[in-house]
């Protein structure tokens, strides 16, 4: 193995910074199709929720300029389900950090889905959205407020042994205040950014694209405004950051780093290219000979004071 | 799925809008008619997915409509240009189900080219086909000759009446002895045809993420659960489907 790419995680090794973004990789079954998961640094899996869901109607994907959009609404067969049969077969697949990112629309849903991933053998971190722009009555509410956002944190803290990482949202205007809180509440680690809420309009019916009409953006677009995030929020808490927002290459991920983030989460590119994460692995070596760079860790947080 | 860049070999109009391209690459991964291709287009963020007409050994013919930027895109490329392609997605149809049966192979527009292949195979079965092509009007019909060549009784409906039976593609359906369809083309056709209780194969369209399976962007509800049209279908049982809201 290539040690010069590990990283870690609250004191748990990931063998790269390179993690695919919850619900852009499903349960990694789909991928594994594609190539051999083992080379990730990390897996964040598809959103779950206490029940299952369908999701929100079709249309649910638009595109713009260097991004898309989409509305899926957290469309998940249920933690019960998650626990019973994808996470084993996941693990058959894969021996690498395994993230469950957990839903709900209540403090008390949250709760419930975090003790029952907390009991899974197969999860080591437990990322919790309280970003998603794409429900009503949950996901980003807790997130775009900093009592509610402690509130959840303390809430999933108490419900497990597992590090928590609080995944934050963009839609806010004071990023940083939303992590402090979450690291009040005890928090072991932040991922952010998830998607930015936008619109995408039809110009000949003036209809919009998506079924919700609003829906959550990301991609390449997304970079500048998600790397800003994560340096604003490397300078506002001394915790472990999982960078994400428009990464699609092996630059990218430096760039992340070099603000703050210990590992960084590749979300849309998965759609564009199933074989982006696996590209940006092979890569990043290259990069870091070019840039004189030995270990990738020697960089996290190196724009801090430049 | 194999992904890799595929060599235009010819690129031409057909109809009105409507293109045929022929695409050098590795075919490994199509294994029925009715599957696609996701096309990587320059400054456009995701794949354009098209089916797939017709493949023989390292060859992909597609017929596609401009529609948009990406299809515009497309249609003012060159013999020789390369394209980024992940091939051989989704099911397909099963064409071993219309073993012994009297065949309908039904498209409605630019549903036409996937049944292109789902005929050729059925009479290479030994199934006897009627092949039921529908479009708007006359200058946006293609390929009613390579139906013909293959052998397949061809049936034309257009909805002005400038070509063939005057009406859509359910009424070309009721004169025949079909008792098995195959058919492809825009939502309210594939409703009608379902109406009719014959049994058979419909083929769904949906704005798609991936392809792949990985962003449920394309999650339909059917009876026998939530499925994505793009990796559990595109192609559903007659049985599996409904229209209902």
């Amino acid at each position: 193995m290539n040690n010069r790419l590990e990283t870690t995680l609250s004191g748990i090794k990931l063998k790269n910074p390179v993690i695919p973004a919850s619900g852009t990789f499903g349960f990694g079954l789909e991928m594994a199709e594609f190539y051999d998961l083992n080379i990730l640094g990390g897996i964040s899996l598809k959103g779950t929720t206490g029940e299952a869901r369908y999701g929100n109607p079709t249309p649910r994907i638009a595109e713009t300029r260097e991004g898309m959009l989409n509305a899926i609404g957290l469309q998940n067969p249920g933690v019960d389900t998650v626990v019973t049969h994808e996470l084993p077969a996941v693990r058959k697949l894969y021996d690498g950090v395994l993230l469950a990112n957990i839903s709900g629309f209540s403090v008390e849903e949250y709760v419930t889905v975090a003790k029952k991933f907390d009991k899974a053998p197969e999860i080591d971190i437990l990322e919790v959205n309280i970003s998603c722009p794409n429900v009503r009555h949950g996901g980003m509410a807790f997130g775009t407020d900093p009592s509610a956002a402690k509130e959840v944190t303390m809430a999933v803290k108490e419900a497990t042994n597992k590090p928590v990482y609080m995944k934050l949202s963009p839609n806010v205007t004071d990023i940083a205040a939303i992590a402090s809180a979450c690291a009040e509440g005890g928090a072991d680690g932040i991922t952010l950014i998830n998607t930015l809420l936008g619109m995408v309009i039809d110009p000949r019916t003036g209809r919009p694209i998506v079924s919700t009409k609003m829906s959550g953006f990301s991609g390449p677009a997304i970079k500048p405004v998600a790397l800003r995030m994560v340096y604003q929020v490397a300078q506002a808490v001394k915790l472990p950051i999982i960078g994400v927002g428009g990464i699609s290459t092996a630059d990218d991920v430096i760039e992340f780093m070099s603000a703050g983030a210990s590992a960084v989460q590749v979300g849309a590119q998965n759609l564009v290219n199933p074989f982006a994460c696996p590209d940006i692995i092979a890569d990043l070596p290259k990069k870091m000979d070019e840039y004189g760079i030995k270990n990738i860790t020697d960089i996290i947080g190196r724009s801090l004071t430049l | 799925m194999t992904k890799g860049f595929y060599e235009i070999v010819s690129n031409k109009m057909l109809a009105l809008d409507t293109y045929e391209m022929v695409l050098r690459g590795d075919t490994s991964s199509l294994k029925n008619p009715g599957q696609f291709i996701n096309i990587a287009l320059e400054g456009l963020y995701l794949r354009r997915p098209i089916s797939v007409c017709h493949y023989e050994e390292g060859l992909i013919t597609i017929i596609y409509k401009v529609v948009g930027k990406g299809t515009r895109q497309m249609s003012e490329m060159a013999a020789g240009e390369k394209l980024d392609v992940l091939c051989g997605l989704g099911n397909g149809f099963d064409v071993t189900k219309a073993e012994g049966k009297r065949a309908a192979v039904i498209g409605g527009g630019v549903g036409v080219p996937p049944m292109y292949d789902v005929a050729r195979r059925l009479i290479k079965n030994g199934v006897r086909v009627t092949a039921i092509l529908g479009f708007a009007t006359k200058e946006a019909a293609f390929y009613i000759d390579e139906f013909k060549a293959l052998g397949a009784e061809v049936l034309v409906t257009s909805d002005d009446g400038t070509l063939g039976i005057k009406g859509f593609v359910t009424d070309a359906l009721k004169g025949t002895d079909c008792d098995y369809f195959f058919a492809c083309g825009p939502q309210p056709m594939l409703k009608s045809l379902h109406r009719t209780g014959l049994p058979g194969q419909l083929s769904f369209e949906e704005r798609m993420g991936c392809g792949f399976g990985a962003c449920m962007g394309c999650t339909c509800h059917t009876l026998v659960g939530d499925k994505r049209v793009c990796k559990d279908g595109p192609v559903f049982l007659t049985s599996e489907v409904t229209f209902d809201e």
